[in-house]
């Protein structure tokens, strides 16, 4: 009895449009969680979300690739939202032009500190050199990271992996904790939420504050760049300063 | 509003080409951000539509994150025998990152209030009012 239920439930998520309201009702319920808790940056829709949907597809044996059959066209958005982002920023361009100097600070000491200290940090527990290198670029936005991952002899799957994990943390830590740290300054909120966590935290804090949402989605692109510069030299300079 | 899809859709494309044909390191919807954003510089604002299209894709930003997400979800059992290291340098570096892109983009600010902009000629406006 069980088992036909999952069968006919495996057959009705083969359906491209079921994965895309699956995906998006899931996301309406993490949303409606974040809400519940006075927009808590710790309720995190996206982990809420994901975790809902694997919940439903696990029992019922469905791919990952059957999945993103029909999510693959919430995903294909991401491409003009990331162009979107170009509306917020010019309207506060001038704000950008005002601080200028410390967001090419900010960026440059935020995107090398991220970098050095995820590298530092693996090597020193143990971790194997595959992740310690898949690792490096993980607070790039996706396609930036995976080119940089392969330039330096990462594993890009395992890349992924870490960016998005590391963009969920920087959006759930991106609320009370720059409160103990002392900034108020929405634009060096945002423009922090960018530098370490890319879109995702980008997404988190332009749902509080649309200035710092201008920031970080500035910081995506200039941390982009930034990061695939420094990278490839810095993971070539390892083995003169004997480490690996 | 349709149509602005477009427009931020072209723009991708542009950035795409460009990313192929210069091997520039940056994704190609990164460099059509950098387009759109020319664009709007030049021709004084985003319409009404192309302001009412981004508004409305971004107000759904993470949801477009979901899909990846699903993804890594089912990823990380693979990851099980490396988990210490490998979360405490995820936790670790983007608390550092972003701890400190924050407290360096303050400080410069509050020391250097726009003097930086005026030098490198992108001040426009009321420069020299905070000096």
């Amino acid at each position: 009895m069980i088992g036909s239920l999952a069968r006919i439930a495996a057959g009705v998520l083969e359906i491209p449009v079921i994965a895309v309201i699956l995906t998006w009702l899931a996301f309406e319920v993490g949303r409606w969680a974040q809400r519940r808790f006075r927009g808590s940056a710790l309720v995190n829709p996206v982990l809420i979300a994901a975790t809902l949907i694997i919940a439903v597809l696990e029992p019922c044996g469905t791919s990952y690739e059957t999945y993103m059959r029909g999510a693959g066209l919430i995903h294909f958005l991401l491409g003009p939202a990331a162009v979107a982002l170009a509306v917020p920023i010019y309207d506060n361009i001038d704000r950008i032009r005002h601080g200028a100097a410390g967001v090419l600070a900010g960026i440059a000491v935020g995107a090398t500190v991220a970098c050095v200290s995820a590298i530092g940090l693996a090597w020193w527990l143990g971790a194997s050199e595959g992740v310690v290198r898949s690792i490096a670029p993980k607070s790039v936005t996706t396609p930036v990271a995976i080119g940089i991952s392969e330039e330096i002899g990462g594993r890009p799957s395992m890349t992924v992996v870490f960016v998005i994990v590391t963009g969920i943390i920087a959006a759930m830590i991106s609320g009370r904790f720059f409160d103990w740290i002392g900034v108020r300054d929405w634009e060096a909120r945002g423009l922090a939420a960018g530098v370490a966590g890319h879109g995702i935290a980008t997404a988190q804090i332009l749902s509080v504050n649309r200035t710092a949402g201008a920031f970080a989605g500035l910081a995506i692109g200039l941390t982009g760049l930034f990061t695939a510069i420094l990278l490839p030299i810095a993971i070539r300079l390892l083995p003169i300063i004997g480490l690996g | 509003m349709a149509q602005s899809l477009l427009t931020l859709l072209v723009c991708q494309g542009l950035g795409e080409l460009i990313h192929r044909v210069t091997a520039l390191p940056l994704s190609g919807p990164i460099i059509g951000m950098i387009i759109l954003l020319g664009l709007m510089v030049m021709r004084t604002g985003p319409s009404k539509e192309l302001r009412a299209a981004a508004n409305s894709l971004l107000g759904y930003l993470s949801l477009l994150f979901v899909p990846a997400a699903v993804g890594v979800v089912a990823y990380l059992p693979v990851l099980q025998r490396e988990w210490l290291p490998i979360a405490v340098a995820l936790f670790g570096s983007t608390i550092l990152g972003m701890a400190s892109a924050a407290l360096v983009m303050q400080a410069v600010n509050r020391r250097y209030p726009s003097r930086f902009g005026q030098q490198i000629g992108l001040q426009v406006g009321e420069a020299g009012d905070d000096e």
